[in-house]
C-alpha cells in the first residue's frame, strides 16, 4: 500500500459548515481515519473546489479520495474522478437534513456526521480502483434469432446503426406471422384503415443489406460464451453447421396461436368456426373480393367474439389478455364492411382493449357499421348457420344470434423456448438414472430456442405464463441472461406496432451490451462499472451457492466444481459475494471488508449513554434514494441509525449483520427492493435471495441470546421518503422499549 | 309504414340500427355509442325511466325494434342536455331520443296515454291549427283529455293559477271561441304540410 494516498475533502457549504462542527469532523478524519490530507471547501462541487481535489490527485498522487458531503447521488458528475478510488460520506442528504433542527440534537447530529466521516475513511482502505475487464476476442456482431416483424426490425435497426448482423429464421422465409396475414392495423394518422403488413418490403431490404447476413431453414444448435463472445452453433435443415462469433442476442422468436381446438364449447373445430389467424387465410385467399368460408359459401353475417379462451380465471384457458385480438377483430371487421357494407358485422366484447391510437380505430369501424355487442359468448353451436348464445351484458339477459361464420379472439401463446422449471427437475431426474425423464429431457432439448450451453440451462428463464423474463417496468426487453434481449410477443403478448417498438429497443440494448462488453464493464442496471466479481478460490469449499443464487446465470463450474465466472453476464450486483459462506468473492470496491470495515468504524455508545445504534443497511438503488428523499423532503428521523448502502440486498453477507450485534448494535434495519412475483428488485432476485437467507439469521440471533426483533426487513419503494422516516423512528420507539442489546460491552 | 312495422326482425343484425340511421334524426349517431354508460349516469330520470339513452341504444343494436319504440323512456327525455354534454362520443343523445320518439310516433307505436306524448300531441295540433298557441283551448284540451269529469276536476285544481292569469292577462276566457290567429294561416299550414313532406321523402316515410 505504499504508493497509495488518502486525502479527505469536506465541504462546509449548503449549510453543513452553519450546523456540523466541522473542525472537529476534520481532526476525526485525521486522527481517527488516518487521511493523509485533508481539505474544507465551502463549494465543494463547484469548479474551484473540484479543481482542488482534481490538483491533488495530479500532484500529490492521491489515489484514494473520500469526499465528505451531499449524497453519493448528488454531483456524482462534479465528483467524478476516473483514476482515483472514491468514497462519500453523506452529511447533507444524511445528516443535517435527516435530523431533526434545534440544539437538543446538535450532539447526536455531530456524532452521526463524525461517524460517517469514519465510515467513509474505514471504506476507502479497503478499496482499489476498479480496472475493468477486456477480454481478447472481443465481436460488436450481434445475433437475431427469428425473422418475423420483430426479428427483421431488430436487425435492421441495427444494422442502420452500423452493426454487423446475424439473422437467423428456421422457415425457408422471412417474415414470420406477417407472411399469413392479409393487412395489418394502422400504425399512422388517421388510424382509420389496415393497411399492407410490410413484410415483403421490410424482407427484400434484409436481404440486400450488406451487413446483415440471414441463415433461412437454420436454427440455433448451441450458444456458448458471454456477452461480446458469444459462440453461436447455427445449423441449416440441410445439416450444415455454421459458426458465429457474437456479441449480443436478440431473441424474437414469436408466437403460436392458442389451439382452437381447445375451444370446442365456443365453435373451435367446426368448419364455420376460425381463429384470427384462419380469418387472414380466408382474406388473404379474397383477395379484397368477398370472404368465403372453407365450403365455398360467401359470408354475409360474421360474429367476432373476443377473449375466446383468454382472460380465463377458471384455470383452463389463457388467464393473461393477449392485448392485440381487439384490435385485430376491429381489422377483419373491417376487411368485411369494406368489401360490404351490407354483411352484418358484430364484435362481442367483454371488455374492447383497444390501447394507445386504437380508439380511433375502434371508431373509424363504428362509422363503417360494424356492431360491438358487450356480451359473453357461452356456446357456439349449428351447421350452415352457426348460432352463438351468449349473454348480453348491457341489456343483462341471455340471448343468442345467428351468423355464417365465427371468428374467434384465441391469443397469442410465446415461443420463448424451455421451461427452466421443468428443465431443472427433469435434469435432475435424468441424472438419477430415470429413463423417461431422459426422453422428456430430449424432447425439451427441441424446444429450446437458444441452446445455452450455461449451467443454468439451455434459454431464459420464464416470467409467468411463459413469456421470457424481463422487468416490465423499468427493463423492458432485459432478460435474466445478460446480453440476450427479447423482443416481441415472446416477452408479453402485443400487436405489430409495439413488437416493431420493441424490437428497436432490443436492437439498442444489444448494442449497449457489446460497447459495454468491448469496454470491460458491466450492463444495467450498473452500466459503466468497470468492477467484477473476484473470486479467491484457493479458499473456495465448492459448495456452488454463488453459482445457484446469481440471478443471471453468471457462474458456471469446472470439472472441479469451482465456480467460473463469466463477468461479461455479471450484473455486479454482488449477491455471490453476499452468499459465499466462507467470503472469498469481492470486487475492488465493493466488497465484506469494505461494508464490514464501515461497520466497525462507527462508534457504539454504551448502554448507560441511552444512544442505541442501528444498522441500515439500504439498497442503493430504491431503499437508499429514498432515504435521500426523506432528508430533501425534511422528513426527519432519528439520528441513531447509520446507514451503508449496498448493491443489493442480494449482496449482504450474513456476517456484516451478527458482526454488527456482536459488537454491540441494538438493531439492524435491512432496506431492499419489492420481491416476489411482482418484484422490483433491479437484480431480479437479489432481495428474495437475501431474505431467504436472513430467515437463518434468526436462529444464529437466539443461539446469541438476541431478541429476533433486533434484525428487521422492509420493501421500499423510491417513492418511499415519508415512509422510511417513520420506519426509523418507530423502529427506534420499538428497540427503546426493547432495552439495549445485550452484546454491549461484549464485542 | 305498416311495412316497416312488420319488418322482418333479426337480432343482433344490421336492420334496425340501419332504419334508425336512415329514419330518425341524429340516427347516424347510434353506431357510434361505445357503451360507456356516461349518458346513463348523467340523466336526472336515469333511475325512472324503463331504458336509459345506454339502453336504449344497444337495444337497437340488439334489433330490439319493438320494444325500443314502445319505450316509454323517449318521452320521459327532459332535455336538460347533461348527457350530451357528458358524452365522451359527442352523440347528440337529447336530439336522438327526440328523433326515435317522433319516429315511434310516426309509426304509431310509441305508448298510448303517455303524459309528455300527449302534451306535444296537443300542442302541435293546437300550433298548426292557428298559427299560435290558443293557451285556453290548449289547456282545456289537456284537462279534459281522459274525459269529463277527470277534466272538472283537474281545471278546478288548476282554477288558482287560471284566475292569476286572468288578472295579469295572461289569459283570455273570450279565447275558448276561437280566439287569435296569425296572419297567413293558411301559408303556415302550407310550410308545415311541405316540411312534412321533404321530410318523408328524405326519411322515406311516406
Ligand atoms: S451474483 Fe451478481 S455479482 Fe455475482 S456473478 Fe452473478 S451477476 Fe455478478
Ligand atoms: S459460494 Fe464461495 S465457497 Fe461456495 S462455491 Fe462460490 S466461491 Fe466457492
Ligand atoms: S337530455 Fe334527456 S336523456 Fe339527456 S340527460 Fe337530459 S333528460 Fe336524460
Ligand atoms: S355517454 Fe355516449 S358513448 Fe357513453 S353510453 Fe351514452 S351515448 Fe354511448
Amino acid at each position: 500500500m505504499a504508493d497509495n494516498k488518502f486525502a479527505a475533502y469536506l465541504c462546509s457549504g449548503c449549510g453543513i459548515g452553519d450546523i456540523l462542527d466541522v473542525a472537529k469532523l476534520e481532526r476525526v478524519a485525521k486522527v481517527e481515519g488516518k487521511m493523509q490530507i485533508i481539505k474544507t471547501h465551502p463549494f465543494l462541487c463547484n469548479e474551484e473546489g473540484v479543481k482542488m481535489i482534481r490538483d491533488d490527485i495530479a500532484n500529490e498522487g492521491v489515489t484514494h479520495v473520500c469526499i465528505a458531503a451531499c449524497s453519493r447521488r448528488a454531483k456524482a458528475e462534479a465528483f467524478h474522478f476516473p483514476t482515483v478510488a472514491l468514497s462519500r460520506a453523506n452529511l447533507r442528504e444524511g445528516v443535517i437534513w435527516a435530523v431533526a433542527e434545534g440544539a437538543e440534537h446538535d450532539e447526536v447530529r455531530q456524532e452521526m456526521a463524525e461517524d460517517y466521516i469514519r465510515m467513509s475513511c474505514a471504506e476507502i482502505k479497503k478499496m482499489t480502483l476498479p480496472a475493468g475487464n477486456v477480454k481478447e476476442s472481443s465481436s460488436k456482431k450481434i445475433l437475431v434469432v427469428g425473422g418475423g416483424m420483430s426479428g427483421m426490425t431488430a436487425a435492421q435497426a441495427a444494422a442502420e446503426a452500423g452493426y454487423e448482423v446475424v439473422l437467423v429464421e428456421k422457415t425457408g422465409q422471412l417474415g414470420g406471422f406477417a407472411n399469413q396475414m392479409w393487412k395489418r392495423m394502422p400504425f399512422n394518422m388517421p388510424y382509420a384503415e389496415p393497411q399492407p403488413t410490410g413484410a415483403a418490403e421490410l424482407s427484400a431490404q434484409i436481404t440486400s443489406n450488406p451487413r446483415i447476413k440471414v441463415y433461412l431453414n437454420s436454427t440455433v444448435a448451441e450458444t456458448a460464451g458471454a456477452p461480446g463472445r458469444f459462440k453461436v452453433k447455427i445449423a441449416a435443415e440441410s445439416g450444415s453447421v455454421s459458426e458465429e462469433l457474437c456479441g449480443a442476442i436478440v431473441q424474437a422468436s414469436g408466437f403460436t396461436t392458442y389451439p382452437i381446438e381447445k375451444l370446442p364449447e365456443l365453435g373451435g373445430g367446426q368448419p364455420n368456426v376460425v381463429d384470427q389467424a384462419g380469418l387472414e387465410a380466408l382474406a388473404r385467399a379474397a383477395n379484397g373480393g368477398p370472404i368465403k368460408r372453407a365450403d365455398g359459401k360467401e359470408v354475409k353475417s360474421v360474429v367476432f367474439i373476443q377473449c375466446a379462451g383468454q382472460r380465463d380465471d377458471s384455470g383452463t384457458h389463457l388467464p393473461y389478455c393477449s392485448g392485440h385480438c381487439c384490435g385485430t377483430s376491429i381489422k377483419q371487421a373491417i376487411y368485411f364492411k369494406d368489401q360490404n357494407p351490407d354483411i352484418d358485422t358484430v364484435v362481442m366484447y367483454q371488455d374492447l382493449r383497444v390501447p394507445g391510437m386504437g380508439e380511433d380505430f375502434y371508431r373509424s369501424a363504428q362509422k363503417k357499421g360494424v356492431i360491438f355487442t358487450k356480451g359473453k359468448a357461452s356456446k357456439v353451436t349449428g351447421g350452415d348457420t352457426c348460432t352463438v348464445e351468449f349473454k348480453d351484458l348491457i341489456l343483462d339477459e341471455d340471448t343468442a344470434t345467428q351468423a355464417d361464420l365465427v371468428v374467434l379472439a384465441t391469443g397469442q401463446v410465446p415461443n420463448a423456448g424451455v421451461n427452466l422449471d421443468e428443465w431443472t427437475a427433469t435434469v435432475t431426474a435424468a441424472e438419477s438414472g430415470d429413463e423417461a425423464a431422459k426422453t422428456k429431457k430430449a424432447e425439451l432439448q427441441k424446444i429450446s430456442v437458444l441452446n445455452l450451453n450455461y449451467r443454468q440451462g439451455p434459454d431464459m428463464p420464464q416470467l409467468k405464463y411463459g413469456f421470457a423474463d424481463s422487468h416490465f417496468i423499468c427493463f423492458p426487453y432485459e432478460t435474466r441472461r445478460t446480453g440476450i434481449y427479447a423482443a416481441g410477443p415472446m416477452r408479453r403478448p402485443m400487436d405489430m406496432h409495439q413488437a416493431q417498438e420493441d424490437a428497436t429497443g432490443a436492437a439498442l440494448k444489444a448494442i449497449q451490451a457489446v460497447e459495454n462488453a468491448a469496454l470491460g464493464r458491466a450492463a444495467h442496471p450498473r452500466a459503466w462499472d468497470l468492477s467484477f466479481p473476484k473470486a479467491r478460490l484457493e479458499g473456495c469449499t465448492q459448495c456452488k451457492r454463488c453459482t445457484v443464487e446469481c440471478p443471471f446465470g453468471a457462474i458456471d463450474e469446472d470439472e472441479k466444481r469451482f465456480p467460473v465466472f463469466n463477468e461479461e453476464r455479471c450484473r455486479r450486483c454482488g449477491t455471490c459475494m453476499g452468499a459465499c459462506p466462507v467470503r472469498v468473492i469481492s470486487f475492488e470496491n465493493y466488497s465484506c471488508d469494505t461494508v464490514g470495515m464501515q461497520v466497525k468504524a462507527v462508534e457504539v455508545p454504551d448502554e448507560d449513554e441511552e444512544k442505541p445504534r442501528i444498522l441500515i443497511l439500504a439498497c442503493e438503488n430504491d431503499a437508499y434514494p429514498a432515504l435521500d428523499m426523506a432528508g430533501m423532503q425534511r422528513h426527519t428521523y432519528s439520528a441513531f441509525v447509520r446507514v451503508i448502502p449496498v448493491r443489493c440486498l442480494g449482496s449482504v453477507n450474513t456476517i456484516w449483520i451478527t458482526d454488527a450485534l456482536n459488537s454491540g448494535y441494538d438493531g439492524v434495519m435491512m432496506m431492499g427492493c419489492q420481491k416476489g412475483e411482482n418484484y422490483q428488485c433491479h437484480f431480479v432476485k437479489g432481495s428474495e435471495m437475501a431474505y431467504y437467507r436472513l430467515g437463518k439469521v434468526g436462529d444464529t440471533m437466539k443461539g446469541m441470546g438476541l431478541e429476533p426483533e433486533r434484525m428487521q426487513t422492509y420493501e421500499i419503494a423510491i417513492t418511499d421518503g415519508a415512509r422510511v422516516a417513520k420506519l426509523i423512528n418507530d423502529y427506534v420507539e420499538q428497540l427503546n422499549a426493547l432495552g439495549p442489546s445485550p452484546m454491549k460491552g461484549f464485542g | 309504414m305498416s311495412e316497416a312495422n312488420t319488418q322482418a326482425i333479426a337480432r343482433y343484425k344490421n336492420n334496425f340500427l340501419k332504419e334508425v340511421e336512415e329514419r330518425v334524426e341524429d340516427g347516424q349517431w347510434v353506431k357510434m355509442c361505445m357503451q360507456c354508460g356516461v349518458c346513463a349516469g348523467s340523466c336526472p330520470f336515469g333511475p325512472h325511466w324503463e331504458h336509459s339513452p345506454q339502453k336504449i341504444f344497444m337495444m337497437i343494436r340488439a334489433g330490439k325494434r319493438e320494444e325500443v319504440l314502445t319505450s316509454d323512456s323517449m318521452w320521459m327525455c327532459t332535455s336538460c342536455y347533461n348527457c350530451i354534454v357528458r358524452c365522451p362520443r359527442k352523440l347528440p343523445i337529447t336530439h336522438i331520443m327526440h328523433g326515435l320518439a317522433n319516429y315511434a310516433h310516426r309509426l304509431g307505436l310509441a305508448p298510448k296515454g303517455q303524459p309528455t306524448r300527449d302534451i306535444a300531441v296537443l300542442f302541435w295540433k293546437n300550433v298548426v291549427k292557428n298559427g299560435r298557441v290558443n293557451e285556453m283551448t290548449f289547456s282545456l284540451a289537456m284537462y279534459f283529455r281522459d274525459g269529463f269529469g277527470q277534466g272538472i276536476k283537474n281545471a278546478m285544481a288548476m282554477k288558482d293559477i287560471g284566475l292569476g292569469m286572468m288578472k295579469a292577462k295572461r289569459l283570455n276566457p273570450m279565447e275558448i271561441f276561437g280566439g287569435h290567429t296569425c296572419k297567413d294561416k293558411s301559408g303556415i299550414q302550407r310550410m308545415i304540410a311541405k316540411a312534412r313532406e321533404i321530410e318523408d321523402k328524405r326519411r322515406r316515410l311516406a
